[in-house]
């Protein structure tokens, strides 16, 4: 008889609420093993309270969570051996250097000297090495995030769990940890990764789940989530301070630097109309450009909100 | 060595190193506080009517010094650890670790006697030379030291896990315990005392803690040591039920 692998995280039913506040309204989805799987969602729709259920940190009203199989509360060593969490607080210990701090969060794990080389090849990947025998407290908020990383992965979980781990840190680390995230990943490691850089999550994920207000809103692979977006965006630069058709304006999104952005129907609005709509208005283009849709077009769509105001994250990466 | 218990030794292992890292403050600090009570009462006091038959005020004086600085130490030890865990946001670490209420619990305890112990050792290291104290009944003496140790220690996990500010955490060391080890018959015989704070003073656990360990090195004590036996163990079973409901419960812990 088969029995079927069980999900990397299985989350049924899960509710909490704090006095009247609702942070989750009964999620449930689950998440495959070795997916690289994206969690989204702007500030206030439950993420943190998911992850830091999911972790042991808070006890959900109803629902279960389980990690591989391991059953979150009834199950819960096993669970929380197999699931490592990036918190997204840059919280240290600050009585023990870098390698100590590793060698204890391991031993937590029951982890002895077996997985000492492990340590020693993630300082290395995370260009910790050179730090190693420094007190968490002169380290600067780059380095201490790359230690709550290797912290995270120091029992080598088949499950980790990144809640923001780019805020605020430099292009440097950001390349380092996807690049050593991508080698965890194709090795057989679930990643689940929370993000306001919403490109991060569009380059990294095969899945995505967005959650707002408690609730999840869609679940899809990053693929059909981008297809399902209608809409294309042009964006036109007019010549000799050319006006748009008043036929074209309700159509526009943003206006910069005299740079226009419509947003057409793929299917009733080709490209060609608005040119044809400009020509008969004698309006010359000067250039011209046209954009797909990405995460954060879909994103706004589906809760009505902006994710952040941070800068572009990826755009560096590349 | 299972993973399990591989778990609970690396806590009690990190505990131990935290206080290790600033011996300092934490053993040498205390020891010198308390060689400092010692000296300016002795020369005060001397010359005083014994306390017991055979017994100088600077004997009499030396187990109750003792006592008071095992039960603040190890008060410190697991308060304040916990304390600053959860203030700096660290206990996230140990709080996702898969470490049950037990190793919790045991952990911090056996953390704090080793503190407790090393004071102690430091103490009696230190004043022997000058102070002669007999033992007479070390059965009593380690039992005395275990349960006051143990239940301050547990009391320390419990104080730890209330406070969400220093400041909490100083209003149980300087409302609890200093006044409670303070007016518990260190400096003095409770006989001596007028009857209302006589009675007062049975009502305070430490003092049974510090006459049953006063018993260990001289055989007399001003309660029967079944009583205080019965005091320090009543009290180490009390702190160590709630702190135990609260580690299985989450309460403050887990949201």
């Amino acid at each position: 008889m088969n029995i079927p692998n069980p999900a990397a995280l299985a989350i049924h039913g899960v509710r909490k609420s704090y006095g009247e506040m609702q942070a989750l309204s009964g999620v449930s989805f689950e998440i495959k093993p070795g997916e690289f799987f994206g969690l989204l969602g702007p500030n206030g729709a439950g993420k943190s309270t998911l992850i830091s259920i999911i972790a042991g940190l808070i006890r959900a009203d109803q629902g279960s969570i389980s990690v591989l199989g391991h059953d979150t509360v009834r199950d819960w060593r096993a669970a929380r051996r197999a699931l490592g969490v990036v918190p997204q607080e840059l919280v240290f210990d600050p009585f023990f250097n870098v390698v100590d701090m590793l060698r204890i969060q391991a031993g937590f794990y029951g982890c002895g000297k077996e997985v000492w080389p492990w340590i020693d090849e993630m300082l290395i990947r995370l260009d910790l090495n050179h730090k190693r025998n420094a007190s968490m407290r002169a380290l600067s908020g780059g380095m201490k995030r790359r230690v709550l990383i290797a912290q995270a992965l120091v029992h080598k979980p088949p499950v980790v769990i990144l809640d923001e781990p780019t805020a605020g840190v430099d292009v440097e680390l950001r390349r380092t940890l996807w690049t050593f995230m991508r080698d965890l990943h194709a090795k057989g490691t679930t990643v689940v990764l929370t993000t306001h850089y919403l490109e991060e999550a569009q380059e990294m994920c095969e899945r995505i789940a967005i959650l707002d207000k408690g609730n999840v809103r869609v679940i899809e692979t990053t693929e059909q989530l981008l297809n399902r977006h209608p809409f294309r965006f042009l964006r036109l630069k007019l010549a000799n301070g050319g006006q748009l058709p008043a036929s074209l304006r309700p159509f526009v999104t943003s206006e910069r630097n005299g740079s226009i952005e419509l947003r057409l129907e793929r299917e009733q609005q080709p490209i060609a109309s608005v040119f044809t709509a400009l020509r008969v208005a004698g309006v010359d283009i000067e250039d011209v450009q046209t954009r797909e849709p990405d995460l954060e077009d879909i994103f706004v769509e589906l809760t009505g909100n902006g994710i952040s105001a941070q800068p572009n994250a990826m755009g560096a990466m590349k | 060595m299972n993973r399990d218990r591989r778990g609970f030794v690396t806590l009690l292992t990190k505990e131990v190193r935290r206080f290790w890292a600033v011996l300092g403050q934490t053993v040498m600090a205390p020891v010198i506080t308390a060689l400092l009570y010692l000296l300016v009462f002795a020369q005060a006091m001397d010359g005083r009517a014994p306390v017991y038959p055979g017994v100088s005020y600077t004997q009499f004086l030396l187990p109750g010094l003792i006592m008071m600085t095992v039960i603040q130490n190890a008060f410190a030890n697991s308060s304040s650890s916990l304390a600053q865990s959860k203030i700096m946001g660290n206990l996230v670490f140990l709080m996702m670790a898969p470490l049950g209420p037990w190793d919790f619990y045991a952990a911090y305890i056996v953390a704090g006697l080793i503190r407790a112990a090393l004071v102690m050792t430091a103490m009696l290291l230190v004043a022997i030379p000058f102070v002669h104290l007999p033992i007479q009944q070390p059965l009593a003496l380690i039992a005395m030291f275990l349960l006051a140790g143990g239940g301050l220690s547990v009391l320390g996990i419990i104080a730890g896990i209330v406070s969400s500010k220093f400041d909490h955490l100083a209003a149980f060391s300087n409302f609890i315990i200093t006044p409670l080890s303070f007016l518990s018959g260190v400096f003095y015989s409770v006989h001596a005392l007028p009857p209302l704070w006589f009675a007062a003073s049975h009502l305070n656990p430490f003092f049974y803690m510090i006459d049953g360990f006063r018993y260990g090195f001289f055989g007399h004590s001003d309660v029967p040591i079944w009583q205080s036996l019965l005091w320090a163990s009543g009290f180490f079973a009390t702190v160590s039920a709630v702190c135990l409901w609260m580690l299985f419960t989450g309460y403050k812990l887990r949201r």
